[in-house]
């Protein structure tokens, strides 16, 4: 182990919450239940691959509420990643580092995503969706 | 590099803990290629997903079976189960500080990961090949 009388950095509940921490954070926990997910995908994949009876069994799984419940979930996950994970590319290129544009930028991340969430289960619910 | 013949150490001894081996920025690059691939990727297939909302059986797996919608997916299901990987990994090393489980988990995910990319790969192969 390291030498453990260093100084230390100040651990999360003494900073003041911002933006930037939150969608950070999201953007971690957001990759980890998408890494879950593409699982789904792949049983997806699985049944439609083994018969129609597969199939429908998986298709009644994610017609029920718990279902529906995951890919709202899903979907909010993946639309958040997206936009918050082009946000980086974009930072990763050098730009957008200002402490104005940083905030505007989380912000943009977390709304855009919650947007296009919206508009993606009203198109499923006004075309008579829901599996 | 030795230049002592008599020195039996294998090089790798030396460097290690000691300086680069020339690998540093392959995770952060691939992880960035892999986002690039993903943005496409996903859109394409919440797209596609979408458009199946109200296919049945035959028709699920007569679009699946088009000959880019099953190189799409395939490239899908690689993507971003190497993305998951490289991200978990760092979520991995980041919190988990028992030297034991970490390998566990980090040979682990790539053993899932691996397993999903394969499964998903063939059943995606049989519907295309219509097996």
């Amino acid at each position: 182990m390291a030498d453990t009388r260093r100084p230390v950095s100040p651990h999360l509940q003494i900073y003041k919450w911002q933006v930037q921490m939150a969608t950070s954070i999201l953007h971690r926990a957001t990759g980890i239940v998408l890494a879950v997910g593409v699982l789904l995908i792949v049983w997806a994949m699985l049944s439609l691959a083994a018969g129609e009876d597969a199939f429908n069994q998986f298709k009644v799984c994610m017609g029920s509420p718990l279902g529906m419940l995951v890919m709202f979930g899903w979907s909010w996950a993946f639309f958040y990643h997206l936009c918050n994970g082009i946000r980086h590319l974009v930072q990763d290129a050098g730009a957008g580092y200002a402490i104005s544009q940083f905030v505007r930028s989380s912000w943009a991340s977390v709304v855009v995503s919650i947007v296009l969430t919206l508009l993606v289960w009203a198109y499923v619910l006004t075309a008579g969706g829901a599996a | 590099m030795s230049t002592n013949a008599k020195d039996l150490r294998n090089p790798l001894k030396r460097a290690r803990g000691l300086g680069s081996a020339q690998s540093g920025v392959s995770h952060w690059w691939t992880q960035r290629v892999t986002a690039a691939a993903l943005i496409v990727l996903g859109l394409w297939l919440v797209v596609t997903v979408l458009g199946l909302m109200h296919a049945d059986y035959a028709a699920a797996r007569a679009t699946l079976a088009k000959p880019w919608n099953a190189v799409l997916l395939v490239a899908f299901l690689i993507s971003a189960l190497w993305h998951a990987v490289l991200g978990l990994q760092v979520v991995i090393e980041d919190y988990v500080h028992t030297r034991w489980k970490e390998v566990f988990l980090m040979v682990a995910i790539k053993f899932l990961a691996v397993l999903g990319a394969l499964a998903g790969a063939l059943a995606v192969l049989r519907i295309a090949l219509g097996a």
